[in-house]
């Protein structure tokens, strides 16, 4: 079995990291009665024991648990959030030495993140990386979690991932980023979004996007239905979407609702690797099938159920409808609407009581509606994990590559021209030490040279490709 | 004298569990004595305190399904995998042909090979090696390849055959198609012959004929083994006199491999049904084989959607070269056809329908081109089996399928950069392009 490492930085980053802990634990506790420290465990978390001298660990699996602690590097430029966290039900999963904390963040400011702070603490991270590297016996994957919109997510956040390129090359690095809404209160959050993009396209393995927008009506939505009280459509109460219930932390906070989403999307797209099924998807699997060209590994995530109905019996049709809804805009964690533009590959990751006829079935059936590029037109990518998630009997999980970013990165193009043209907040950027006029234009033609790649890929939609001449042989 | 298998891969290991299963339930059947001891000396290797050992090595790059194998077969009792006879890894290949065959492949090379040594030296007497794999992953398919050129190495006298599973046409793998041609225009080099079962084919089958409504990868990997058992259980070979065939895959390699080029095996059967309607089911050996030779002219997996208008062609005169014109839309031309026979009565059945000339390319003569085994053991429930194993035309359009896919891929050199990380280049595709596309070239003329 392989291990993970969960490096969560910024404020965003590291509330994020706190649901998918959460839920992590509750998902564990629930298929793991026996308090057995397994294997399925062993991929994110430690077992350690606190009686034996100083991290005297008992990895090995087999035994019973005595302390978990998660594999995962916190990082924040300021105290605020971590230390909540210290002080919170969460606490006992990290030691102190997983910390990196300063007091006064990076003011929204990716310069900052990235340059200044990126250059104070990088040995500290690649330290802290390598013990963390060292406590796995076999490391697949690096899970960056981390806002575009702020400072030290964004900067310091990128940051991290040059490091992690250099310092551990093998090992995949899947990059879940928070991108800001259109509304977003923080005024520098074009500029930030920008300079990460460029770092996201050139060092990152796959990249998760997430928008607060879409959360944020997700969130409404459910809570819309579960306040409607109609019979029949009451919300299961400990459905794993919504609800942080049964995890450890009580009283919910302003953005755990919305964070408990993508802790979800974490949950899920890790379960095949921590849990036995049919058909197993593992880590390195999902770049190797999803990603055609290296720049191009920007991978819309939808989750279904989202709206989880309590019921006792799930009919055939619910099940087909879970696979409908994966495609449909509202169950997008970006905006956007895969249906019409142009898939370049879709992986269905799906868990529970589901068999190759359930997704052979459904596959046929949505087939048709769905325009792929003209040379792959079954790149299709499934895998089927035979844990559920708490409280439900089955969910999917549906990775698309997708022309359909584009709309969002132009938009947050958009919106860097119009301060870049007044050269609005410039001088805080530039007063950094390795910061430069430059930096700014060559992210901005970065993002403009992948949006084109992937307008030169729309361009063949519903354009008839000839196959391309075969080979002759001579006979 | 025994076969080794070597199961490779999730796939490989899950449909090689599922051919124990079925051949040591057949096998325990105690009246049949010289039959059973047959099967058993071939499969298993029985300990001092009267246990069976499958003479099997199971390899995955991953821990999962072969952990979940051996719980499974201990908890049968029946029989088991050899306590040191495994070998896997933390991490999988990745569905990355190029990462099983250029890193894992040789890295584990020593490992793997004692471990098939050992094996090999508990038969008394070895016929042949068998490799399971899927083609669509990274492990089966890449480590699978090397594996399989270790062995050619490694026992360049012993019959070496893979067994392999094609994907479904929609796949669960986006690159199946890549992997898939560089791991057959590979093995076409090392392997003596290739039997394949696909996977959309046998799907079919489990809705069509079994009525399965919720077909799980289990149900397809238990007709893939019933298929399997039917052809490697022992039987008689027209000249053994009454006695078993010793070397199945030797035998199934002679009747038919008989050139280079053509080594794509496939399989058909007859009858295959619910366990629910075998109780009313009533067959005879005439309607049996009659369905089976137009499954086979007609290019047809199942009885179910037969085309009863395909025809064999009218034989040329003497001289006059056959030309594409003569051809019979929809016919299936064999190059050679090996029917088993497993039952009541096997000794009636008339089988003459299955060596006329014109049902073969006419470079060959039609007696080298068909052979008979047959044994009066019923095999797997069934009172009366038919089994074909046909190196015919059968392949020809899923191979063009899948070679055509992946030749679109490649000329826009999408997932390109994937393979060239591990040291397959841009050329290599091409060499291997090169080479399946002569393969089927000269399975369309036949
Ligand atoms: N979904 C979600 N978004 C968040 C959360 N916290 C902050 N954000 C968003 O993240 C962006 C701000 O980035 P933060 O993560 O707060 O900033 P930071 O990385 O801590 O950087 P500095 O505060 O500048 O040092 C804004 O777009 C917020 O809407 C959260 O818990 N969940
Ligand atoms: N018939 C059948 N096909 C299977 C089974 N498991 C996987 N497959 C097929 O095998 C292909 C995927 O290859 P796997 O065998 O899972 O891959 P692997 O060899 O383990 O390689 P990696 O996982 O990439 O390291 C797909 O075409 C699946 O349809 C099975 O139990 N039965
Ligand atoms: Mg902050
Ligand atoms: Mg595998």
């Amino acid at each position: 079995m392989t291990q993970s490492v969960v490096v969560q930085v910024g404020q965003c980053g590291n509330q994020v990291g706190c649901r998918f802990w959460d839920l992590a634990l509750r998902e564990h506790s629930h298929v793991n009665k026996k308090g057995i420290y397994d294997e399925a465990l062993s991929s994110f978390f430690r077992n350690v024991d606190s009686r034996r001298s100083v991290g005297g660990s008992c990895d090995i699996t087999g035994g019973r648990i005595q302390s978990l602690k998660a594999r995962a590097v916190l990082v924040d430029m300021e105290e605020g959030v971590v230390n909540k966290i210290l002080q919170g039900p969460l606490r006992e999963l990290f030691d102190s030495t997983q910390l990196i904390t300063d007091v006064s963040g990076s003011g929204n400011n990716w310069a900052v993140g990235h340059w200044t702070y990126g250059s104070a603490y990088r040995e500290q991270i690649v330290d802290q990386l390598r013990r963390a590297a060292e406590h796995c016996d076999c490391l697949q994957c690096f899970f960056l979690i981390h806002s575009m919109g702020g400072g030290t997510g964004s900067g310091l956040g990128t940051c991290v991932l040059k490091l992690l390129e250099e310092e551990f090359p093998e090992v995949c690095r899947i990059v879940t980023s928070v991108y800001p809404s259109a509304e977003d209160d923080v005024v520098t959050s074009p500029y930030n979004s920008v300079l990460a993009m460029r770092e996201l396209t050139e060092h990152a393995d796959c990249v998760l996007p997430v928008e607060n927008q879409s959360l944020v009506d997700i969130v409404n939505k459910i809570k819309h239905m579960s306040h409607s009280g109609k019979p029949g459509s009451v919300i299961k109460k400990d459905s794993a979407i919504i609800s942080g219930q049964g995890g450890v932390s009580g009283a919910e906070k302003p953005f755990d609702a919305m964070n408990n989403i993508v802790a979800n999307l974490l949950l899920n797209i890790t379960s095949s690797a921590r849990f036995e099924g049919s058909l197993n998807m593992d880590l390195n699997e999902i770049a190797m099938n999803l990603v055609p060209f290296p720049r191009l590994h920007y991978l819309v995530p939808s989750l279904t159920p989202l709206y989880t109905l309590a019921d006792v019996n799930i009919p055939t049709r619910r099940l087909d409808q879970m696979f409908t809804d994966a495609f449909s805009k509202d169950h997008q964690l970006i905006r956007a609407d895969p249906k019409h533009s142009l898939y370049l590959a879709c992986a269905l990751m799906v868990r529970g009581n589901v068999q190759v006829s359930d997704l052979r079935r459904n596959i046929e059936r949505l087939k048709p509606m769905l325009p792929f590029v003209s040379w792959n037109q079954e790149g299709w990518k499934t895998g089927l994990c035979s844990v559920p998630p708490v409280g439900h009997s089955h969910s999917l999980l549906a990775l698309a590559n997708n022309t359909c970013v584009k709309p969002t990165f132009m938009e947050l193009r958009d919106r860097f021209t119009k301060l870049y043209r007044k050269k609005a907040h410039m001088h805080h950027y530039l007063h950094v030490d390795g910061m430069e006029q430059g930096c700014f234009m060559e992210a901005l033609s970065s993002l403009s040279s992948l949006i084109e790649e992937y307008s030169q890929l729309d361009a063949t939609k519903d354009r008839l490709m000839p196959d391309a001449a075969r080979l002759n042989i001579a006979t | 004298m025994s076969i080794v298998t070597v199961q490779l891969g999730q796939c490989g290991n899950q449909v090689g569990q599922e051919l124990f299963e079925v051949i040591s339930n057949d096998a325990n059947d105690t009246q049949r004595k010289v039959y059973s001891e047959c099967s058993s000396e071939r499969f298993f290797n029985e300990t001092a305190n009267r246990e069976l050992v499958a003479r099997s090595v199971l390899i995955d790059m991953e821990p999962k399904v072969i952990s979940q194998s051996i719980a499974k077969t201990a908890k049968s009792g029946k029989w088991r995998y050899g306590d040191r006879s495994h070998f896997s890894q933390k991490q999988g290949s990745g569905n990355n042909w190029a990462n099983g065959y250029c890193v894992h492949g040789p890295r584990h090379e020593e490992v793997v090979m004692d471990i098939v040594r050992r094996e090999v030296e508990h038969c008394d007497c070895l016929a042949g090696i068998m490799a399971m794999m899927s083609v669509a992953g990274g492990t089966g398919s890449g480590v699978g390849t090397y594996v399989t050129q270790c062995l050619r190495d490694e026992y360049p006298n012993s019959f070496i055959l893979n067994h392999l599973t094609w994907p479904y046409g929609t796949g669960e793998v986006i690159v199946q198609n890549y992997n898939s041609v560089l791991t057959l225009s590979h093995l076409y080099q090392l392997s003596d012959a290739i039997l394949v079962h696909e996977n959309d084919t046998v799907h079919k089958i489990c809705a069509q004929l079994m009525n399965i409504k919720h077909i799980s990868f289990r149900d397809v990997n238990k007709v893939i083994a019933h298929q399997l058992g039917s052809v490697l259980q022992p039987a008689l070979t027209g000249d053994s006199h009454g006695v078993y065939n010793r070397n199945p895959i030797g035998e199934l390699m002679s009747s038919l491999v008989c050139h280079p080029e053509y080594k794509l095996l496939s399989v058909c059967n007859i009858p295959q049904v619910s366990s629910s309607s075998m109780a009313y089911s009533m067959f005879t050996w005439p309607g049996l084989l009659k369905h089976l030779r137009q499954m086979l002219i007609a290019n047809s997996k199942m009885e179910e959607g037969i085309d009863w208008q395909v025809r064999a062609p009218s034989l040329q005169p003497e001289g006059i070269e056959r030309t594409r014109s003569h051809r019979r839309p929809g016919f299936n031309t064999s190059l050679a056809n090996l029917l088993i026979l497993r039952g009541k009565d096997v000794n009636n059945a008339e089988i003459s329908g299955f060596q006329h000339p014109s049902l073969y390319t006419p470079w060959l003569p039609a007696d080298e081109a068909f052979s008979m085994w047959k044994t009066p053991v019923p095999f797997n429930k069934y009172e009366k089996s038919a089994i074909l194993v046909s190196n015919s035309q059968t392949l020809l359009r899923p191979l063009d399928n899948m070679v055509g896919k992946a030749w679109n891929m490649f000329a826009s050199r999408a997932y390109i950069h994937q393979y060239t990380k591990f040291g397959i280049s841009e050329e290599d595709f091409l060499d291997s392009f090169t080479s399946l596309e002569q393969v089927i070239s000269s399975y369309s003329q036949l």
